[in-house]
């Protein structure tokens, strides 16, 4: 690829992202509905349920020695991959549309490597992703984590590459589907799923027993319990009880990275070829 | 050298043959129309054109580009207005123009100066800020006229450009087209089912089931079903028969007045009334010549019609369906 491929490549792929990001800001019903949803999440789930657990780690054996978090500590890292997820999934889900209504056409006459296009989506994927978790973070400081600029850009840039990730995935998916529903069928089979478990990093503990050691074993497949994991390392540090994490941040983003490119470089290679 | 040059083009897909070893050239600055009922492979020859699909078998150049070799160059060289619409939704008119602009690289100093006069001609300077959520079928079709035409194509690929339209807007649809097309030298590839809207072209390929079955102009085409009807209705029908066939002609009566076909109708007139009026009591009171039209060209050619009824169930499907994407 020579400099100028390179160049036009780059130019199409901002174009192509430019118009998701812009698209979203005059969406405000989309906005507001994943604000509302962030609230909900906040309020109901955060300190609704973590009336009823209280700490985490204080009682529990595993964390004896340290203080405890409080359950709408813990749960905020899981909520904020929970909106990443979703706003990645949207902006995969935005392909299928445009291609359904004719809009993807559009795209695909006009003088841009598909290349461009792929790449353009990922970054208006993570981009949305990452505004509306970055409106989420702004109530951190309200919920006792303090105020830690450089720990917030780190979870930015976690949420970052997590939405990046999910963002491949959804145009894997999406490359070869002419329907909406075909894709939403498949959509089904992979991000229910995920969904599900990665509700089920909002429970402290899955107790003992057979299906907890199932769900253990198949959320190791689950690239947001990595994304997680790494978000409750990062924001809560020291105060997170050592037997609730799984890796360290750092192979946690390895694990992501290593994700990304699993799915994304099909992705494109699926979305270049021609009928 | 022919601006679009087809040769021998075919698309399967799996055991069905969509477009059939098809072959022709559109010179610079004609019109030329694909006609055909729906499912004749219209839309699969745009698209193998447009570089969206690729051929099975056979060859296509647009502007001197290999649709299959130079996709970029042949993408750069067209402009294209499809049958559902291209807009996004949520953006304004003129954040829609912004996007094309980008896409096709257009110079932001050539992109305003552009945008103002396409907008201009088709009357939407006002309402280009608005979003096209609030746009009415005929404005957002105009807004896509303005799309193909941004970036100086030297092709203009029409795909049912004014399916599910009121034929006033239609009308002025074919005006703004016809206009650049003069002014700028366009080429344009059209595809419709509509026959009124054949006769803009300068020159339709017949198309049923993926073959080309006849490649004229319009007249021609009408030429080669055969003359002209001539109507006439007389003071006394039965002697200006007996004039009429005595003079050579090989008219028949239709119970409403006679009847005869002749090559050009319009010529035949005059000669008809004065035969008349030399004879007795056969004053005409009236003429009147029909042309051979597109429909009767396409029934002879497949011995069926082009099925309207079928085509506007398709248009309220589509609207219904376009409904629901404003909507999203």
């Amino acid at each position: 690829m020579t400099r100028d491929d390179l160049a036009r490549t780059l130019r199409g792929a901002y174009t192509v992202w430019y118009r998701d990001v812009l698209s979203l800001v005059r969406d405000k019903a989309r906005l507001g509905s994943s604000l509302f949803m962030s609230v909900i999440f906040l309020v109901g789930i955060g300190f609704g349920l973590g009336g009823v657990i209280g700490k985490v780690g204080a009682t529990s054996g595993v964390g004896a020695g340290t203080a405890g978090v409080p359950y709408v500590q813990f749960v905020f890292p899981a909520m904020l991959v929970m909106t990443a997820l979703f706003a990645a999934m949207q902006s995969t889900l935005s392909i299928v549309w445009d291609r359904e209504f004719g809009f993807m056409r559009k795209i695909l006459v006009a003088p841009i490597s598909r290349t461009s296009v792929a790449l353009g989506k990922v970054a208006g994927g993570v981009t949305v992703a990452t505004i509306q978790v970055a409106i989420m973070m702004l109530a951190m400081p309200l919920i006792g984590f303090g105020f830690h600029p450089l720990t917030y850009l780190w979870m930015l840039l976690l949420v970052i590459l997590f939405s990046a990730v999910m963002t491949a995935l959804g145009i894997l998916i999406a490359a070869r589907q002419k329907s909406t529903q075909a894709f939403q069928m498949i959509n089904m089979f992979v991000m229910m799923p995920i969904t599900l478990l990665t509700l089920g990093s909002f429970l402290p503990s899955f107790g003992k027993g057979v299906l907890a050691t199932v769900f253990k074993a198949v959320s190791q497949i689950n690239p947001a319990s990595y994304a997680v994991d790494a978000l409750r390392q990062i924001s809560l540090g020291s105060r997170l009880p050592l037997a609730m994490s799984i890796h360290s941040a750092i192979i946690d983003s390895l694990i992501l990275l290593v994700l990304f490119v699993v799915f994304a470089a099909p992705g494109v290679l699926l979305f270049n070829k021609q009928d | 050298m022919p601006t679009i040059e087809v040769r021998d083009l075919t698309r399967r897909f799996g055991e069905a043959t969509a477009v059939d070893a098809v072959s022709f050239d559109v010179a610079p600055g004609e019109i030329f129309g694909f006609l055909g009922p729906n499912g004749a492979g219209k839309s699969t020859t745009i698209n193998m054109l447009c570089t969206l699909l690729k051929p099975t078998s056979g060859t296509g150049s647009i502007n001197g580009f290999d649709i299959a070799d130079q996709q970029d160059d042949v993408r750069r060289s067209i402009g294209l207005i499809f049958q559902d619409p291209t807009l996004d939704e949520r953006l304004t008119g003129w954040q829609n123009l912004q996007f094309h602009g980008l896409l096709y690289n257009v110079p932001q100093k050539v992109f305003e100066r552009r945008a103002t006069e396409l907008l201009d001609m088709v009357e939407l300077t006002e309402k280009v800020h608005r979003g096209v959520k609030t746009f009415s079928g005929g404005m957002k079709r105009r807004l896509e006229i303005v799309m193909g035409l941004l970036h100086h194509p030297k092709v203009l690929f029409l795909d049912e450009p004014t399916i599910g339209l009121d034929p006033q807007t239609r009308l002025r649809i074919w005006e703004y087209v016809t206009k650049v097309r003069d002014a700028e030298g366009l080429t344009v590839f059209l595809t419709t089912h509509y026959m009124d809207e054949a006769e803009v072209c300068d020159r339709i390929g017949i198309i049923d089931q993926g073959r080309i079955v006849a490649c004229d102009s319009p007249d021609a085409l009408k030429t080669g079903v055969g003359g002209d009807i001539v109507t006439l209705k007389t003071a006394d029908d039965a002697a200006a028969l007996a004039a009429l066939t005595s003079g050579g002609f090989n008219a028949k009566s239709t119970g409403a007045g006679l009847e005869l076909e002749t090559e050009r109708g319009d010529e035949a007139i005059p000669h008809l009334v004065r035969l008349l009026d030399a004879a007795d009591d056969c004053r005409v009171k009236s003429a009147s010549v029909q042309r051979p039209t597109l429909d009767d060209v396409f029934v002879r050619l497949t011995g069926r019609e082009i099925r309207e009824q079928e085509a506007s169930d398709l248009d309220a499907m589509r609207s219904m369906h376009a409904h629901h994407g404003g909507g999203r």
